[in-house]
């Protein structure tokens, strides 16, 4: 008979640890339709709400008439900000410092702005009570442009009239909200009038939502005979909720129990406190009943949380060959109505100054004004950290544009500005420490990869066959490497409405060898049941499959800051590793004792510990889970659990290499994405199917924000794209096949290496598709032209150039 | 995106449909796919206090071919028109054109019936039945007639469709020579940025016979006779379709909208029209 002992081999593979392509647990949930979404909580005699919305883009209210939609039958309220003013509820605070309306109050500032909350039996009629309330408006003057609005007379915030000051420091004009300035500027400036070559080019990140596939929601339910009030919702970060909702409403924290269920999809829009649910709450507790609210897809594309509205304009100085100088940046941030930015306290216009990108710039200067317009507020960071996809946009397309000035290839200009390796931990001129890189060998595997010289050989050609009249078709090349900063962070300089960006991991070892291992997290489709049960099964010893991973429910997880900015391995993974090893540490002295040697004469090996030089001799993790509640051990107290709040002593710096090969019909401006190649470097790799999992939807968003994705509003302020027919959300027709591959540099101040990668794809793949399109027309003197590349832009920029004869 | 309230019918017969338009006049209308009606209705852009399904009316049905003679039923879905082998030989434009309409979702319920009676500029069908020159019948309290594709459309959603007619079937012709049919869309669903129709028969290597069509480049489909005219009796070369294309853009008249301003759309309609027409001509 075979020998029934297990190789070592067996035993890690049993373990389905880290580096493991282990399926993803929840998926036979979601595919079988039995996730558990905000929308399919339903409770007894629950009540269901709808907005009136603006039409208008700005208007003064002069009067609201609810009499005939309350007339109606099933409608049990109608709450305007006049019913919330008495409870101090008709206003809350943003993330940002600002304050934003729940209702609107006097006046209305953004189309589909909340007005009034219908409260009714059911969905259908409180649709129809909608319809019934009566609000009388009075037009006024709508700017949806920030440069007009810093010059404009109308006080878009009239409660703030007066106010010389903000949560930002001193606001130079009424619609002005703050000035965020880092780095040198005088030494930018010396520099730049010194240097052989200066560029300055100006480019506009358009509005775009991160729309995921569910929308926001909530179900609040006032328990008033406990006292307890519980609130589902589709919260990125439901401890913080929790603490708001305590905050604002003065119900004990204790009280108050915020669940996120399964969330579909979030990408920065789930970050925010919402109307919605502010509403809910309120709502449940007059009426005593529960309330739901979930928006539509209009709604939430018109009304909650957009991202970027960034005007950036870059100056790049460079030796005339091609080493980098110094580099300013200014931004003006279209805020819409409310500063309602979803940034770290300390960071107005989050990591923008991690605009210097992975070049080894001696010197920068960084300014954002933040602007009041009329358009909805938010600033989230969709599918990135705060504000990086703009940074890598700003430094990766002033990278072309000095390339072009130089006459350079701009592979090339990279590579000769790269952070070497041996310079890491780099401190960057804006003030971050990079943990740690390789570039130039990430950068050479993927030029190699794609045949970058065969590319560009090929382009000539067919620039040469254009010029002949013997084709319609231009070929781009896009080149990107990017350096994201994720992982908030730091709970010196990182916090958000004061809580310090740490995040946490309390687990419980069952007696028989399974565990429940719960975060302050919360997935939204990033597999964290199946990848932190990863990190646990290497750590400690027991197999992924046995550990069951929960999130989202205050009552039981430890507090945490959420899910979002690629946070979550490094902060809630870096817990989890960190109270996994208070788990091994009290198990090795189990272990000792029950093989009756000193603590220090056992080691862990894989899923025991053994006696060293005497391997036969072990406890396994399922006999010493079973020893820490069935027998006394002197000094060691029963049981097997552990909790650890990690507070990481640095952001994580992952980084990549991506190249896209487009083709693109000159006269119609439709684009084919013939290639396009990824090269990830996020670390250490827990699971690699999810990473390409990541990479895939991430590049996915990147194209549909570079080619179409965008949320217009016209000059009365009118959201032009609010439904999914002209909001370009693409299909698996318009995406390409993907090519991966990855690089290894782990993070030496993460305690497994893991650096966090679900936002890097998008923040490379934004300016990625944007400089293909750019560089097809490279050779007929396009020097930049504005996302997003839909048909008709791309078009636009052929004919600008000439190219329609 | 919640409708007004509606009562729903669902007769089994077209006299049962008649008999509840008869009873319920304008707050009646028929719902075939329902694929742009529920929209307009969750939008409330539309409000149907008596929504008629055609679903159970088995006699709206079936794709019949006589000979050289082609009938689709109302209710025929542009699934339908992909998957029947023997329409694919006999008119296989419109499995081309019906490929291009929307996604397998959609086409399972959107029907020939309702995407031509619906009068949306955007929708594929009504510039290809002009093109084939199809009839449209129409069952009203008066009877039936026989309305010619290339005379119902009279503006955006304002059709030779009296309220009270029913659209029954769509007759054409089988086609000889060679067809296309190309659209510039932004996505899989969406409607045409342009879109054209072509079919072009040969003889001894020249055009003998043309029909061109044009699909959201006005607010009703477009035939082009002078576009056709230009064609027949040349070789399809450049100067030829050069002049089909500019008899063409002269006939149309498209808005600015999302997909672009008019001087794009006019710039890419020629595009799309001199690739549909080189497109049927190589296949004639
Ligand atoms: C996401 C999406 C994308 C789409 N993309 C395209 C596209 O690219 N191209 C395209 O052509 N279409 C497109 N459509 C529309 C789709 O093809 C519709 O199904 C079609 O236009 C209408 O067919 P229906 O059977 O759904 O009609 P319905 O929605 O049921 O009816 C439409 C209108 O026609 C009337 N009507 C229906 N049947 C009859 C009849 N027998 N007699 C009289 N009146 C009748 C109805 O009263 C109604 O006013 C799209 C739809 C969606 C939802």
């Amino acid at each position: 008979m075979k020998d029934e002992v297990q190789t070592r081999e067996d035993r890690v593979a049993n373990l389905k640890g880290m580096g493991c392509s282990r399926k993803r647990v929840e998926d036979a949930r979601f595919t079988q339709g039995k996730g558990n979404y905000v929308d399919d909580v339903k409770l007894p005699g629950m009540l269901h709400g709808d907005f009136v919305r603006s039409p208008y883009g700005h208007a003064r209210i002069k009067s609201i008439d609810t009499s005939a939609a309350l007339a109606l039958d099933g409608v049990v309220a109608v709450l305007t900000a006049e019913d919330l003013a008495p409870l101090n509820l008709h206003w809350m605070p943003t993330l940002a410092g600002d304050k934003q309306m729940v209702l609107a109050d006097g006046k209305v500032l953004f189309q589909g702005q909340e007005v009034a909350f219908v409260v009714a039996r059911d969905r259908y009629v409180a649709a129809d009570a909608v319809e019934l309330v009566e609000v009388d408006y009075e037009d006024l003057p709508v700017i949806v442009n920030p440069h007009e609005s810093l010059q404009s007379d109308v006080v878009l915030r009239e409660d703030l009239a007066g106010q010389t000051s903000g949560a930002h420091g001193p606001r130079k004009h009424h619609n002005h909200i703050f000035t965020w300035e880092v780095g040198d500027k005088e030494g930018t400036e010396q520099v730049m009038e010194n240097a052989d070559v200066v560029v300055e080019q100006s480019m506009y990140y358009h509005r775009t939502h991160p729309c995921p596939l569910e929308t926001c929601g909530s179900v609040a339910s006032m328990d008033k005979v406990n006292g307890k009030l519980t609130v589902y919702g589709t919260f990125q970060a439901p401890h913080v909720v929790r603490t708001v909702a305590s905050l604002l409403s003065g119900i004990e924290e204790h009280n108050i129990r915020v669940i996120s269920p399964d969330i579909g999809g979030g990408f920065g829009n789930k970050v925010g406190v919402y109307p919605g649910y502010v509403c809910s709450i309120v709502a449940s507790i007059v009426t005593g009943k529960p309330v739901k609210w979930v928006e539509d897809r209009m709604e939430n594309l018109m009304s909650t949380a957009f991202a970027r509205d960034y005007h950036m304009t870059g100056k790049i100085s460079a030796t005339k060959d091609g080493k980098i100088t110094g580099l300013d940046c200014h931004v003006i941030a279209d805020h819409g109505a409310f500063d309602a930015c979803a940034d770290p306290t300390k960071f107005p216009a989050g990591f923008m100054n991690i605009c210097t990108g992975s070049y080894d710039i001696p010197v920068a200067h960084l300014a954002v004004d933040g602007v009041y317009t009329n358009k909805a507020p938010g600033g989230v960071s969709y599918r990135c950290s705060f504000r990086v996809t703009e940074a890598v946009y700003l430094i990766e397309r002033m990278i072309e544009v000095l390339a072009i000035e130089l006459n350079m290839d701009a592979a090339e200009l990279r590579r000769i500005n790269f952070i070497k390796k041996e310079q890491f931990p780099y401190t960057s001129a804006l003030g971050w420490e990079y943990d740690s890189g390789d570039y130039h060998t990430a950068w050479d595997k993927a030029l190699e990869a794609v045949d970058y010289k065969g590319l560009r050989a090929e382009q000539a050609e067919r620039v040469a066959a254009f010029k002949r009249g013997e084709t319609r078709s231009l070929m781009g090349i896009g080149l990107t490497f990017f350096t994201e900063i994720v992982g908030a962070g730091p709970v010196k300089n990182c916090d958000i409405l004061g809580m310090g960006m740490f995040d946490s991991c309390e687990i419980r070892i069952h007696p028989t060898g399974s565990a429940i291992a719960r975060l302050g997290t919360i997935s939204q489709g990033q597999g964290h049941a199946t990848t932190f049960a990863q990190i646990l099964a290497s750590e400690i010893g027991l197999p992924a499959d046995s550990i069951t991973i929960e999130e989202g429910d205050t009552d039981t997880a430890p507090y945490g800051l959420g899910t979002y900015g690629s946070r979550s391995t490094p902060v809630a993974g870096a817990a989890t590793a960190m109270a996994g090893r208070k788990i091994r540490a009290k198990a090795q002295m189990i272990a000792a004792y029950l093989l009756e040697v000193h603590d220090d004469d056992v080691e862990f090996d894989v899923d025991r510990f053994v006696v060293k030089g005497a391997p036969e001799r072990f406890k396994t993790m399922k006999d010493i889970a079973y020893a820490a509640y069935n027998q006394a051990i002197p000094g060691i107290e029963p049981g097997l659990e552990a909790v650890s709040y990690y507070d990481p002593p640095n952001m994580t710096y992952p980084f990549g290499a991506y190249i896209c090969v487009m083709d693109i019909d000159v006269d119609t401006g439709v684009p084919d994405i013939r290639k396009f190649y990824a090269l990830d470097d996020c670390g250490t790799r827990i699971n690699p199917m999810i990473i390409e999992g990541q990479i895939h939807g991430g590049l996915t968003e990147a194209l549909a924000v570079s080619l179409g994705q965008e949320i217009a509003y016209d000059d009365m302020g009118n959201v032009k794209t609010g439904t999914l027919m002209d909001f370009f959300l693409p299909t698996a027709w318009e995406v390409p096949n993907y090519e991966t591959d990855h690089t290894v540099t782990p993070s030496p101040h993460h305690p497994i290496g893991a650096k966090g990668v679900g936002e890097s794809p998008h923040v490379g793949g934004v300016p990625c598709f944007s400089n293909a399109v750019q560089d097809a027309f490279r050779p007929f003197g396009n020097r930049h032209t504005n996302m997003p590349h839909d048909h008709w832009r791309i078009w636009k920029t052929a004919n600008d150039l000439g190219l329609h004869g | 995106m919640i409708p007004a309230p509606f009562d729903y019918h669902r007769p089994d017969s077209l006299e049962g449909v008649m008999s509840l338009i008869r009873e319920h006049g304008d707050e009646a209308r028929v719902m075939a796919g329902g694929h742009s009606l529920i929209p307009m209705m969750k939008l409330r852009m539309a409000e149907v206090p008596h929504l008629i399904d055609l679903q159970a009316i088995d006699s709206l049905r079936g794709i019949r071919i006589d000979g050289d003679k082609i009938t689709l039923g109302a209710m025929v879905t542009q699934h339908e028109l992909i998957d029947h082998a023997e329409l694919a030989t006999k008119a296989p434009i419109l499995r081309e054109a019906a490929l291009q309409i929307a996604d397998p979702q959609v086409r399972y319920m959107g029907t020939v019936g309702g995407n031509v009676a619906n009068g949306d500029p955007g929708n594929d069908m009504p510039g290809l039945m002009q093109c084939l020159d199809a009839q449209f019948t129409l069952h009203g309290p008066e009877g039936t007639r026989t309305v010619a594709a290339r005379d119902f459309y009279e503006a955006a959603y304002m059709t030779a469709r009296t309220d009270e007619e029913v659209l029954t079937e769509v007759t054409f012709a089988a086609t000889g020579g060679g067809y296309a049919y190309e659209k510039q869309k932004r996505k899989i669903g969406d409607y045409a940025t342009a879109a054209a129709a072509v079919l072009i028969s040969k003889s001894g290597g020249q055009v003998s016979a043309a029909s061109v069509a044009m699909t959201n480049l006005s607010d009703v489909p477009v035939f082009s006779q002078g576009a056709a005219d230009a064609l027949v009796g040349t070789d399809c070369g450049d100067a030829a379709v050069d002049a089909a294309v500019a008899a063409a853009l002269a006939e149309i008249d498209p808005t600015e909208d999302n997909r672009g301003p008019v001087a794009f759309k006019r710039h890419v309609a020629g595009i799309i029209i001199a690739r549909t027409i080189r497109g049927a001509f190589n296949r004639a």
